[in-house]
């Protein structure tokens, strides 16, 4: 339902977005994983028919954005990095006067605020001006006021980031019930745990392009190993103690403030590394996570 | 979660058929627009009715009275223009009012709707347009500056300033007035992405002189030639000369009410298609 190939966005002499392809279904949670600066919301946004493509082929439900940007942005629910709420008007209005965008009745458009405020968890604030509103809640806001129109296809811009965890599994349930519901959940993330839970599949995106695809389980897979071991010996001595600790596990990976041990058994890797008479001042056994799997392809951490 | 949620699930909300919603936003977006601006003013509502009344009244009173009284001692008989000072001044200061907070709007909503609440990106994320943008966001100011008229054209009735329908049509000439300059204003305004304090100069550079300058206290023909000009290129002065006819019939050629009218309708026109261009390439980002 959402096609794209070759898809480039230039700013001046600067490619934001570089080439890329993919393919998104019906009902599938897609994701665009990727740290700052990767191109994520100037892609976001070349979907939403809001940014002109630079060069490359684009289709959104069934429409060309550059030449149908109305007919596109009619069946989207957009829910922007930045809220941009009305801060001036009450919580329901904001509701309202979207709605009104898209030509739907007045009447009509009340009874969904209503269904919407519910959903989103806001009903008591209701008659509330927004801008005496939590973060946790304008996002919810947003994300109710994107699905006025019945979106065929939502396009979630950073959902929760800046959010407190409680906040953000609030909003990851909403979300999954729209899945279930069958609406297409497209969203940008650097929030590895987000992806995972969320994404059917993702694209890992750096510097505009596209390293790497697949569901989150295959993508652990393909680049990781099942689990890590992370071990600390002090920002000063962490890399003399990687060195010594050559051999163990099928990987090292060393970053300034831990070394990390790819291996299927971290009990087993842990073990090696004391038989060698390190003593790490602490150590951890974790699962893969797609940090993992970012830290592989580009040798950069996620969040820096 | 809740028990009452509909069964009905939130994705199909009793069919929205996306085809017509795109259909009628290409039509209807720049009554959207206003509609919602209006929607936002209306906590303001009563603040405005009670400066939108007052305010005319006192400059009326004031100028008219206060310093008519001055004026007319020394003109004797024969007034300004053929009137008595207050029916001079009158439609001058109820169009120096449209035209004030025409720009004002036009400066602080426009820049603010980029930049301090980024309504007009929320809004390009729905189906309708920039033109729709620009158009439902001139029509809002309208409505707003229709309080102020409105106000003005009351007073002069009660204080029987030329004739009843002079100042009904005055209300008109100067929502041309408002669309014209707002558009001006939202012409340049659009086009600044940092406040470095350059907005006030609208208020300070632009607004009061011309309102100096436009033949409003005086007429213009006193000035030295060397600063006619300046009325002669501001919108206000061109709405004045045909306020003043509006009003109390002052003498007018009917070629020059046709430059007049044109000279507005040209400007906001103009200025309407910058404005257009300019949301567009801002609102594509
Ligand atoms: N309007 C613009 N003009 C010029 N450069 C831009 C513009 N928008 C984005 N960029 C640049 O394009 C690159 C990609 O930006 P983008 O916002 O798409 O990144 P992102 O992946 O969403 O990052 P983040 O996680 O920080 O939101 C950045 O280097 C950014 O500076
Ligand atoms: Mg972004």
């Amino acid at each position: 339902m959402i096609e794209a190939t070759g898809l480039r966005k230039q700013y001046g002499d600067f490619t934001a977005v570089d080439g890329i392809d993919f393919a998104i279904e019906p009902g599938e949670a897609f994701g665009f994983l990727g740290p700052n600066g990767a191109g994520k919301s100037t892609t976001m946004r070349m979907i939403a028919a809001t940014s002109t493509r630079s060069a490359g082929d684009l289709r959104v439900l069934g429409f060309d954005p550059e030449t149908h940007g109305p007919e596109v942005r009619a069946q989207l629910g957009i829910v922007p990095q930045a809220d941009q709420l009305d801060e001036e008007l009450r919580v329901v209005d904001n509701l309202i006067v979207y709605g009104r965008y898209f030509g739907l009745p007045l009447d009509y458009v009340k009874r969904r605020s209503e269904e919407l405020l519910e959903f989103a968890q806001l009903t008591e604030k209701r008659t509330a001006r927004v801008d005496g509103l939590s973060g946790g809640m304008k996002r919810r806001l947003t994300i109710a006021r994107g699905l006025i129109n019945a979106p065929k296809a939502m396009l979630l811009d950073e959902p929760t980031t800046g959010l407190d965890p409680q906040a953000r599994h609030v909003l990851w349930d909403r979300l999954f019930r729209l899945k279930e519901e069958g609406t297409t959940l497209v969203l940008t993330t650097h929030y590895m745990d987000e992806a995972e839970q969320l994404c059917d599949r993702l694209v890992v995106i750096d510097k505009g392009t596209i390293v790497a695809e697949g569901s989150p389980a295959a993508l652990i897979r393909e680049y990781s190993t099942r689990e890590v071991l992370e071990v600390r010996f002090g920002s000063a001595r962490n890399g003399q103690a990687a060195e010594a600790m050559a051999g163990i596990g099928q990987r090292i990976e060393v970053l300034p403030d831990r070394v990390l041990v790819y291996d299927h058994d971290g009990e087993a890797a842990m073990s090696a590394v004391h038989e060698r008479g390190l003593s790490p001042i602490t150590s951890l056994v974790r699962r893969s996570s797609l940090e993992d799997v970012f830290l592989r392809l580009t040798g950069r951490s996620l969040i820096e | 979660m809740s028990e009452s949620m509909p069964t009905r699930t939130l994705a199909d909300a009793g069919g929205v058929d996306h085809g017509a919603v795109a259909r009628r936003s290409r039509t209807w977006g720049w009554w959207f627009v206003a509609e919602h601006r209006i929607r936002a003013m209306r906590s303001y509502v009563f603040s405005w009715v009670g400066l939108g009344i007052g305010e005319p009244f006192l400059y009326i009173v004031g100028l008219g009275f206060g310093l008519g009284m001055l004026v007319d001692a020394n003109q004797g008989e024969q007034g300004v223009d053929g009137v008595p000072y207050i029916v001079f001044v009158a439609p001058a200061l109820a169009l120096a009012a449209a035209m004030q907070t025409a720009a004002q709007e036009n400066t602080y909503g426009v820049f603010g709707g980029f930049k301090w609440f980024p309504m007009f990106f929320s809004m390009g994320g729905t189906p309708i347009s920039a033109a729709h943008i620009v158009l439902g966001f001139q029509l809002s100011v309208l409505v707003r500056v229709l309080l102020p008229l409105t106000a003005f054209a009351i007073v002069m009735m009660v204080l029987q300033l030329g004739t009843a329908g002079g100042a009904l049509v005055l209300i008109g000439i100067g929502l041309l007035l408002a669309t014209a300059f707002g558009f001006a204003v939202m012409s340049w305004v659009s086009t600044q992405t940092d406040d470095r304090g350059q907005l006030s100069f609208i208020e300070r550079f632009v607004v009061v002189p011309l309102t100096l300058f436009s033949g409003t206290y005086f007429p213009l023909e006193t000035l030295p030639l060397l600063l006619q000009w300046i009325g002669w290129i501001s919108p206000l002065w061109h709405a004045v000369e045909l306020g003043r006819t509006a009003l109390y019939g002052a003498a007018i050629e009917p070629a020059m009410l046709l430059v007049h009218v044109g000279y507005l309708v040209a400007i906001a026109l103009l200025c309407c298609l910058l404005s257009i261009r300019t949301f567009r390439k801002r609102l594509d980002r």
